[in-house]
C-alpha cells in the first residue's frame, strides 16, 4: 500500500458477503492498490462489519472515472428520493 | 498484493532457495487472522501501520536471525511496494542493516501535508543516517513513486556520499514482479530485477 489515502465512516444497512447477508457497521473509503482489480490503484470501498471478524466484509474496486460516476449516481438518487420519501430525520 | 500474501510467501522460499536465511514478517498482523485481502482491507483503511512499529517488527526479525548459528553474521532487507519504504526507512533508522533492496516503494518521498501519525517523517529526510548500500528497481509508468520522486531520492542519495545503484525499467507499472497480476507482471524486467537482487546481496551479503 502506498497512498495512505482513507476514510472510514459508520454506517447502517446491509451488505451480502460470502456467507449472506450480515449488518453493516462501518464503510471504508481508500484510494490506494486493489485486490483484484488489474489497476495499479482504485477507489476501494469495503462495507464491513466490525464485530463479525474480518471476513464480515463486502469489497468493491473501481477505477476513478467509475467511482465518481457512481458517488454522482447515489446523490442524484438521493435528491429524487428526498422529493418524495425521504424526511430531515432520514439524513 | 497487496499484504502477506502468497507471493510474498513465495518470494520468502525462493531466498531460502538461494541459500539466505529469510523472514518475512506479517506486519498487519495485529489487525487479525484472515484472507490477506480481508486484514489488508482493514489495515489500509487505517492508513497503514505505524512506522515505529515496523521498524520495531523488523528489528525484531533481526535479533532472531541473529540468534541463529546458520547466519554468517551479514543481514538484508528487501520489500515491494509500502514494503520496499520500509526496508528503506529500517535501513535508515536501524543498525546492523548490511545491503538494502527497495523494490518501487511509494511514500520514500513525501509531501508535508500527507505526513500522519503513522508515517510522521518523510524516509528521503533519513537519507543522511541510511548505513548500507541499497539497491533501488522501479519502473516508468508507476504512480507511486513517479520517476520524479525517484530522482528527487536519488539526487538525496548523492548529496549524502551514498552507495546505491538505481534501475529505471521502460514499460513497467507498479509491482512489475507479481505474476500473479497479468496487469502488472512485466517478464522481463522481473527477470532482471531478481538477476539485480541476486548479484547485489551476493556482493553486499557475502561472508567476509
Amino acid at each position: 500500500m502506498c497512498t495512505m489515502i482513507a476514510e472510514r465512516l459508520t454506517v447502517q444497512g446491509s451488505g451480502k458477503g460470502r456467507e449472506g447477508w450480515f449488518p453493516l457497521t462501518q464503510a471504508y473509503v481508500s484510494y490506494d492498490h486493489p485486490i483484484y482489480a488489474p489497476l495499479d490503484h482504485a477507489l476501494n470501498l469495503d462495507f464491513v462489519n466490525d464485530a463479525s471478524g474480518l471476513g464480515a466484509r463486502v469489497a468493491v474496486e473501481l477505477d476513478a472515472a467509475s467511482a465518481e460516476q457512481l458517488a454522482r449516481a447515489i446523490l442524484e438518487v438521493l435528491e429524487q428520493a428526498k422529493s418524495e420519501h425521504l424526511t430531515d430525520g432520514d439524513l | 498484493m497487496p499484504g502477506w500474501d502468497e507471493w510474498y510467501k513465495e518470494t520468502t522460499r525462493r531466498y531460502a532457495h538461494h541459500g539466505y536465511a529469510t523472514i518475512s514478517p506479517d506486519l498487519y498482523c495485529r489487525a487479525g487472522h484472515g484472507a490477506p485481502d480481508d486484514v489488508t482491507a482493514k489495515i489500509r483503511a487505517e492508513g497503514g501501520v505505524a512506522d515505529d512499529q515496523v521498524v520495531a517488527d523488523a528489528e525484531g526479525c533481526m535479533a532472531y536471525l541473529r540468534s541463529l548459528p546458520i547466519l554468517n553474521g551479514k543481514i538484508g532487507l528487501m520489500g515491494t511496494c509500502s514494503g520496499g519504504r520500509y526496508s528503506y526507512l529500517t535501513g535508515c533508522r536501524s543498525d546492523g542493516v548490511d545491503a538494502v533492496v527497495d523494490c518501487w516503494g511509494g511514500g520514500v518521498v513525501m509531501a508535508d501535508d500527507g505526513l500522519t501519525p503513522q508515517r510522521p517523517v518523510a524516509p528521503i529526510d533519513l537519507t543522511e543516517s541510511l548505513r548500507a548500500p541499497l539497491l533501488g528497481l522501479f519502473g516508468e509508468d508507476d504512480q507511486s513513486p513517479t520517476p520524479d520522486q525517484v530522482a528527487q531520492h536519488e539526487e538525496a542519495l548523492k548529496q549524502h556520499g551514498k552507495h546505491y545503484e538505481f534501475h529505471m525499467y521502460p514499460n513497467a507499472g507498479h509491482g512489475f514482479f507479481y505474476y500473479d497480476r497479468p496487469a502488472a507482471y512485466r517478464a522481463g524486467p522481473a527477470v532482471d530485477g531478481w538477476e539485480k537482487i541476486w548479484d547485489f546481496f551476493g556482493r553486499t551479503l557475502q561472508s567476509a
